[in-house]
């Protein structure tokens, strides 16, 4: 029962090597020794800090994170890429060289390479632009990628060629990537998009308006990432699914709204 | 090994119900899973007559040392189970314990009757953290409506039946007097406790989908013990104990206060290998090095060498 639609995850997590920490304006990049197989863009993993995992003011966080790779290097380093928006994340931030990061993956299924002759179009937005860099390093297609700010949108950095729109108008075009989607899309293109549920929820309607596939990779929140836990289910047509085992990457016309 | 109920284990560790599906994790992990099985049984997740889509999301929510679920049992139904989930279950190396509940003691017996006669099954857990729809009592919180619930399904198998009590009762203690009293083989404990958190930015707005959930991890682990402790001083039955266990320490801890298995839960999120550790370093305690635990009749539980 081997399924080939994605790349099986060893069983058990395992403590990684910290190797590089580097800042990019609102974001955080860290840099862990891998020896597992590579992941497909897309995928995910569940990371724990090695130390100091609970154990703060409020004993939080407790369970591990999901995140997907922004970037694996030939030599089996991957690439995380983290806002500090709570105290799970702000663990992840504060990872330096020389720190282990327990990994379990790579779980999931990520994107689904473009049909023949279809245009890709990488659409991100905020920290959700991780698991696009992986897809264009494979793929090399354009990216259209919002931020709120300039601070934010020098996270553009970490992908290429890309078209950048900012809330506050202080980086690039003053409004939201789905417009430079607009702009960008013709009925040969297909859209890989993974951000803020809202933005998803815009990419997804725009698509279905205009009857181009779409691929979207959904964010919940989870507590163990291979599902055990039921925790992490999103709305489709067909009912429930698990974002962990039959996700993050579902095909937009699977559902009816991104919430 | 380990008799337990008749059943054969090869260590005291299973898993609790509606923390691992054994399913799912062969997809992520493929046939290593099977290699390296965590649990000495597999505990199914909950079936129940009908199919479930379970709660509308959020679901979890993280606590200091544990989590609130409110998952709201999603299951494929009876026949789906025996059409899909039962087949694939067959295939794990280990005995299958099947969890059901059911809104009336009829729709519980129509299970334990289907489940009672598939050679795949070795024993059965109900689930009686539920209400009755026709007496509007809770089956497990009351001692009464648990002696009638066991009346209505021992007839109906001679395998194991073990009663999830559930720890959101006045006396877990009372439910499982009856419990034995009234025929069944075994209890486990302690099913999550009632929970509630708010939206951390609406205030007064119940975060989870089902409002309440049930709170599970490091932070009930002490409850977890004194209630074992205390079915262990009423009943001489074996006792599954849970609740927040993280280490083989924890493991004995659970064995000492009465229980002859323990289940790993919540742990398992955080790690899917480990009841494997649990079941290593439980191995490696002092009391425990070399032995298990058999089911003791009456007071605390007995530790005995391995046959």
């Amino acid at each position: 029962m081997n399924c080939a639609d994605r790349t099986l995850a060893p069983f058990g997590r395992r403590l990684c090597p910290v190797v590089a920490h580097a800042r990019h304006g609102a974001y955080d990049v860290v840099s862990v020794l891998d020896a597992g197989p590579p992941p497909q863009p897309g995928q995910f993993y569940m990371l724990t800090a090695g130390e100091r995992w609970g154990g703060g003011a409020d004993e939080r966080p407790f369970l591990p994170r999901a995140f997907s790779v922004l970037r694996r290097h030939e030599d089996g380093t991957l690439d995380f890429l983290f806002e500090d928006v709570g105290p799970g994340t702000r663990r992840l931030c504060e990872l330096r060289a020389g720190d282990g990061l327990w990994l379990l993956g790579p779980l999931g299924v990520g994107f689904r390479r473009p049909e023949h002759g279809r245009r890709p179009l990488l659409v991100g937005g905020g920290v959700g632009i991780a698991p696009l860099a992986i897809w264009q390093d494979e793929l090399g297609a354009p990216a259209l990628l919002g931020f709120r700010d300039a601070v934010h949108a020098e996270g553009a950095a970490l992908l290429r060629d890309a078209r950048v729109a900012t809330d506050d108008g202080s980086v690039g075009f003053h409004g939201l990537v789905t417009e430079l989607l607009r702009e960008e899309m013709d009925s040969g293109s297909v859209v890989y998009a993974c951000g803020p549920p809202p933005m998803l929820e815009a990419v997804r309607a725009l698509s279905s308006a205009e009857g181009v596939p779409a691929q979207l990779a959904l964010e919940s929140g989870m507590a163990c990432g291979y599902g055990a836990c039921f925790g992490c289910v999103v709305p489709t047509r067909s009912g429930y699914v698990r974002l962990c085992v039959d996700g993050p990457v579902l095909d937009a016309a699977e559902l009816e709204l991104v919430a | 090994m380990i008799d337990f109920c008749g059943i054969r284990l090869r260590h005291p560790v299973v898993n609790a119900s509606g923390t691992f599906d054994a399913i799912a994790a062969r997809r992520a992990f493929g046939d290593a899973l099977l290699e390296r099985f965590p649990f000495a049984a597999f505990v199914s997740k909950t079936v129940t007559l009908e199919p479930r889509e379970g709660n509308p999301p959020p679901r979890l929510w993280e606590l200091a040392g544990g989590m609130i679920n409110s998952i709201g049992l999603p299951n494929k139904g009876l026949e789906g189970y025996l059409a899909h989930d039962l087949p694939q279950l067959a295939e794990l190396p280990v005995p299958l314990i099947v969890n059901v509940m059911g809104f009336t003691r009829e729709e519980v017996a129509t299970l334990v009757d289907a489940f009672g006669e598939r050679d795949e099954v070795a024993g059965l857990e109900l689930n009686v953290s539920c209400p009755n729809v026709k007496t509007g009592m809770v089956m497990g919180a009351d001692p009464g409506e648990t002696a009638a619930l066991l009346d209505a399904v021992r007839p109906l198998t001679a395998k194991p039946l073990i009663v999830k009590l559930t720890p959101n009762c006045t006396s877990p203690a009372d439910v499982a007097a009856a419990a034995e009293a009234h025929g069944a083989d075994a209890v486990s404990l302690i099913n999550t406790l009632r929970g509630m958190a708010f939206h951390p930015r609406r205030p007064g707005e119940p975060w989870l989908g089902g409002e309440t959930g049930g709170v599970s991890g490091p932070a009930v682990r002490a409850i977890a013990l004194a209630q074992v402790a205390e079915v262990r001083a009423r009943i001489a039955l074996p006792i599954v104990g849970m609740g927040g266990i993280q280490s083989g320490r924890h493991a004995a801890d659970m064995l000492a206060a009465g229980a002859n298995l323990v289940a790993v839960g919540t742990e398992s999120f955080r790690d899917p290998l480990a009841g494997a550790r649990v079941t290593a370093e439980l191995a490696e305690t002092p009391a425990n090095s070399g032995i298990s635990a058999v089911s003791g009749p009456g007071g605390r539980v007995h530790i005995a060498h391995n046959a």
